[in-house]
């Protein structure tokens, strides 16, 4: 049975059953790739999307659970916070092979969307499960006050 | 030249021999080449090779709209400076390093300049640091590339020039170049207007190239990635995202051992479930082909499949430590010896020091687990991959389909990592891919698709080695023998590699950075042993520096408590390598080695030479009631000539990430032949929370550049444990060291 969902905004129809994982629906059904498969099991933050603005794991969240919530990914993610982090990112060549950093830039944005000023161990607490394996984590944490001090201005 | 070039080398005549039995006359060009000089590949462009320049075109990819004006550069009407790169992007930020190059010698607009990478051709895009085999590894891009692409993009500059002259009616030499313009009095062209008439310009050879003095772009700050933008936006396109017409994708049950077949499946019930398509037996396993990833899943899941296990490998990890220790009790084969080690250890008043070390296999675990899509029309096979090693994967390619390596295009992608996974010599996943294509039989694209299990229980791991390493000091301190034991699976042995690079049963990959040692020490000698286990093995960033740099540098530091000095001076003595000695130097002025650290803290360092570059890292830790936290790194780094000082500071923070995460706490083992981990949860990667500050510092220099992808690696481990080593007392000589394993309780 057809499931429509709020995607970046627009109600989208995926025709797939309620237990298939949101990951999936985002790339296979309607080609949002730059949210990625990395692990499957919620361990390494690669697939994470927001809803309702909070950073989830896509790949254990089912199409059948998003009911109403608005999903946001990083092909739609919008608005000054999103636009600081990107710019800091950018700034600091945070990116090597890049395959991580849709996740690591939601996360980032959900953090900031929270807190405005995180300290390092927010940062710790918000990012740990956002797995970097070209251990990209000093400038993403650099990015992040970077983003943090381009938004207080 | 270290030994992942050498096996490169063996790959390029592998390639030629394949080549040469499909009757491929171009391959006599290459040959050619190599013999006009192997440093000489700035002849590969334009007038010497004319031909070459049409082929380019006729590859495909590196042809299109745009001229070309050699197999490296083209440039299009609206401005842009497309930079054709030969070398896999795992991250280690290549494409900006080749492009960098081109836009200097061309002074092109840097905001113009895009890349775009080489199709399989080795004739165009061969690795002169492999012989001629097209590939990335060892570090080797910028080494091998460095003149290469300058001369592409000098050579194109002059061709523009040439054009302008005319279209300008001036005097070349009456025409300045800056950022995209050329420029002679009131007259301006931009390289767009100019694009189409420069490339019919003859091409020039030996145009001179910059002096460094003049340099705008190379080895200055600010010069930003080529992918820092896209990569912030979820745009690229690696292996995973691949979509195309009719596709399916493919999940495969592999057997639980290594070596074990399919002796018999059940596929009722896997056919039954939604969107499957097809469920075929390959060598691999049984495939279940479906229209989404999740219902290829859920077919896997719904599969039954009896394995043959007769030829398995069903050894454990405590099976093979107790036969690798026995091992390590008798004389290997000699990699080298110098001196009379036995003579030295016996003379009267030296302090002898042995230490066993030990170290798991590891998992390359790239973020973007392998894959690869494969399409088989007729004879014809097209791959879409992050390519590591075409000149591997088209044969391999090739040979599965029943078809002739001419036959097969590769259309090389942005790879999610690979630390070494995605050169196979016997180009695995790509293999497995092309094979379920063939087996379905329909023609239309399949997408392998492997789960992070799948992943981490392929094996392909670095081999888990141990060390036993006897070394005496003399009465003054000196160091007067060294006897290194490892024992180890060999990389190369049962690859085509072996013939040409097993020599004398010793794999160089297993004793780089033993072998050769860099500290004088008048008697040596390092032995090898390498026992056939059927668990597949490979290069893992930095190869065999991985643990023999971190068995030398442990026990440098033991040497010197035994000689009673300092860990830095000590090594200063003996360090024969002035280049060594330099980035020693300098990272022991920037930690402030020596000065005192708040009570709880304490350093360790190491140094290396791995793949032509210098490292020498110094680890402050602190130790805690239960464990110890890694707080600070700081790095000196010697890779000649700095192309992109912020690449280089990227790598090396990167690689001490990556070092330590896995010296910290990852380990492959096995249970009876069977992996134990699984996933993240098993085999923990290095997390935002354990990432220490790293400070890297590059030293000047004027030498050629060599690689800076794996270097940062082998120090950080060694550099933390010999900070341990000055807390506790006590060496730490087994891998990984868990955070509860030391400590100050």
């Amino acid at each position: 049975m057809p499931i429509t969902l709020t995607i970046n905004g627009q109600p989208r129809v995926i025709d797939a059953d309620p237990d298939m994982p949101l990951l999936w629906a985002l790339r296979d059904e309607l080609d949002l790739t730059g949210t990625k498969f990395g692990c499957g099991q919620a361990l390494c933050g690669a697939c994470t999307v927001h809803m309702d603005g909070a950073a989830i794991r896509s790949c254990q969240t089912t199409i059948g659970d998003v009911g109403t919530a608005k999903i946001t990914t990083i092909e739609g993610v919008t608005g000054k916070t999103a636009e600081a982090v990107q710019a800091a990112w950018r700034a600091l060549d945070v990116v090597q092979c890049g395959y991580c950093q849709s996740g690591q830039i939601m996360s980032a944005v959900a953090l900031l969307s929270d807190n405005k000023k995180p300290s390092d161990s927010d940062i710790d607490a918000a990012m740990d499960g956002n797995v970097c394996r070209c251990a990209t984590y000093q400038r993403v944490r650099a990015a992040i006050h970077d983003a943090a001090r381009r938004l207080e201005a | 030249m270290n030994a992942f070039v050498r096996a490169s080398e063996a790959l390029a005549q592998k390639a030629a021999e394949t080549a040469a039995a499909a009757g491929e006359t171009a391959l006599s060009r290459r040959f050619m080449l190599r013999a006009m000089g192997g440093v000489g590949v700035g002849l590969i462009l334009g007038a010497a090779m004319p031909g070459l320049v049409g082929e380019a075109h006729a590859a495909g990819k590196a042809g299109g709209e745009a001229p070309a004006f050699n197999p490296f550069v083209r440039l299009s009407p609206d401005g842009t400076v497309t930079v054709i790169i030969k070398h896999l992007d795992l991250g280690q930020g290549t494409t900006t390093g080749l492009a960098t190059l081109v836009a200097e010698e061309m002074d092109a607009d840097w905001s113009k300049v895009r890349t775009e990478f080489a199709p399989a051709d080795a004739k165009l895009y061969g690795n002169a640091a492999f012989g001629g085999a097209q590939g990335t590894g060892g570090s080797t891009s910028m080494a091998a590339s460095f003149d290469v692409y300058r001369q592409a993009g000098a050579t194109a500059r002059a061709m523009l020039l040439a054009a302008a002259a005319k279209a300008m009616n001036v005097p070349a030499d009456a025409i300045t170049v800056t950022s995209g313009m050329l420029i002679a009095g009131p007259k301006t062209a931009s390289f767009g207007e100019l694009a189409a008439a420069a490339a019919q310009e003859p091409v020039p050879q030996n145009v001179p190239l910059k002096k460094p003095a003049n340099y705008a772009l190379i080895g200055k700050e600010g010069v930003h990635r080529v992918d820092n933008v896209a990569k912030t936006t979820g745009a690229p396109i690696y292996t995973q995202d691949v979509k195309l017409p009719d596709m399916l994708v493919a999940v495969v049950a592999h057997p639980p051992r290594f070596g074990a077949t399919v002796r018999s499946h059940d596929a009722t019930a896997a056919r039954a479930v939604k969107g499957v398509a097809d469920v075929v037996v390959v060598p691999q396993g049984v495939a279940v082909l479906a229209r989404t990833t999740f219902a290829a899943m859920k077919g896997r899941d719904a599969l039954k499949v009896e394995w043959d296990e007769s030829k398995a490998e069903k050894r454990g990890t405590a099976a093979l430590l107790a036969e690798y220790r026995e091992h390590l009790g008798k004389p290997g084969s000699v990699a080298e010896t110098e001196g009379d080690v036995a003579q030295a250890f016996s003379q009267p008043g030296v302090k002898v020091v042995e230490a066993d070390f030990e170290f798991p296999y590891l998992a390359h675990a790239s973020m973007e687990p392998m894959n690869a899509v494969a399409q088989i029309t007729g004879d014809r096979v097209t791959v879409w991959t992050a390519s590591q090693f075409p000149s591997a994967d088209v044969p391999a390619a090739a040979a599965v389909a029943g078809t002739t390596p001419d036959k097969v295009v590769i259309n090389a992608l942005w790879a999610g990592g690979s630390f070494g996974r995605r050169a196979v010599p016997n180009s695995d996943f790509v293999a497995e891919a092309v094979a379920i294509a063939k087996a379905h039989g329909k023609g239309v694209p399949v997408k392998l698709v492997w789960t992070r299990e799948d992943d981490m229980k392929a094996g392909y791991y670095r081999p888990m080695y141990l060390h036993r390493v006897k070394a005496a000091v003399d009465a003054t301190g000196k160091p007067v023998a060294w006897h290194h034991r490892i024992v180890g699976q060999s990389i190369l042995s049962g690859t085509f590699f072996e013939k040409m690079m097993v020599v004398d049963n010793i794999d160089a990959t297993s004793v780089e950075g033993a072998a050769g040692l860099g500290y004088a020490v008048p008697n040596r000698r390092v032995e090898l042993t390498s026992p056939k286990v059927g668990v597949p093995v490979l290069w893992w960033r930095s190869v065999g520096h991985t643990h023999t740099a971190y068995a030398v540098e442990v026990m440098i530091d033991q040497l010197a408590k035994a000689a009673g000095k300092d860990p830095v001076a000590f090594r200063m003595d003996l360090i024969t390598d002035p280049r060594l000695k330099a980035v020693l130097a300098l990272v022991a002025e920037k930690a402030r080695w020596g000065t005192s650290l708040e009570k709880g803290k304490f350093r360790g360092v190491a140094a290396h030479k791995s793949f032509n570059t210098y490292v020498a890292e110094v680890a402050e830790i602190t130790l805690l009631d239960k464990g110890y936290r890694v707080d600070r790194v700081i790095a000196a780094v010697d890779c000649g000539i700095v192309v992109n000082p912020d690449v280089i500071r990227a790598q090396v923070e990167g690689g001490v990430g990556f070092g330590l995460g896995h010296a910290m706490q990852d380990a492959i083992t096995l249970t009876d032949g069977v992996v134990d981990q699984a996933n993240f949860d098993t085999y923990e990667p290095l997390r935002m929370s354990q990432m220490p500050k790293v400070e890297v510092h590059i030293m000047p220099s004027d030498a050629k550049p060599t690689g800076i992808g794996e270097p940062g690696v082998p120090p950080i481990a060694p550099a933390v444990a010999n900070a341990l080593f000055a807390a506790t007392g006590k060496p730490v000589l087994r891998l990984p060291f868990t955070l509860n394993a030391v400590g100050a309780s």
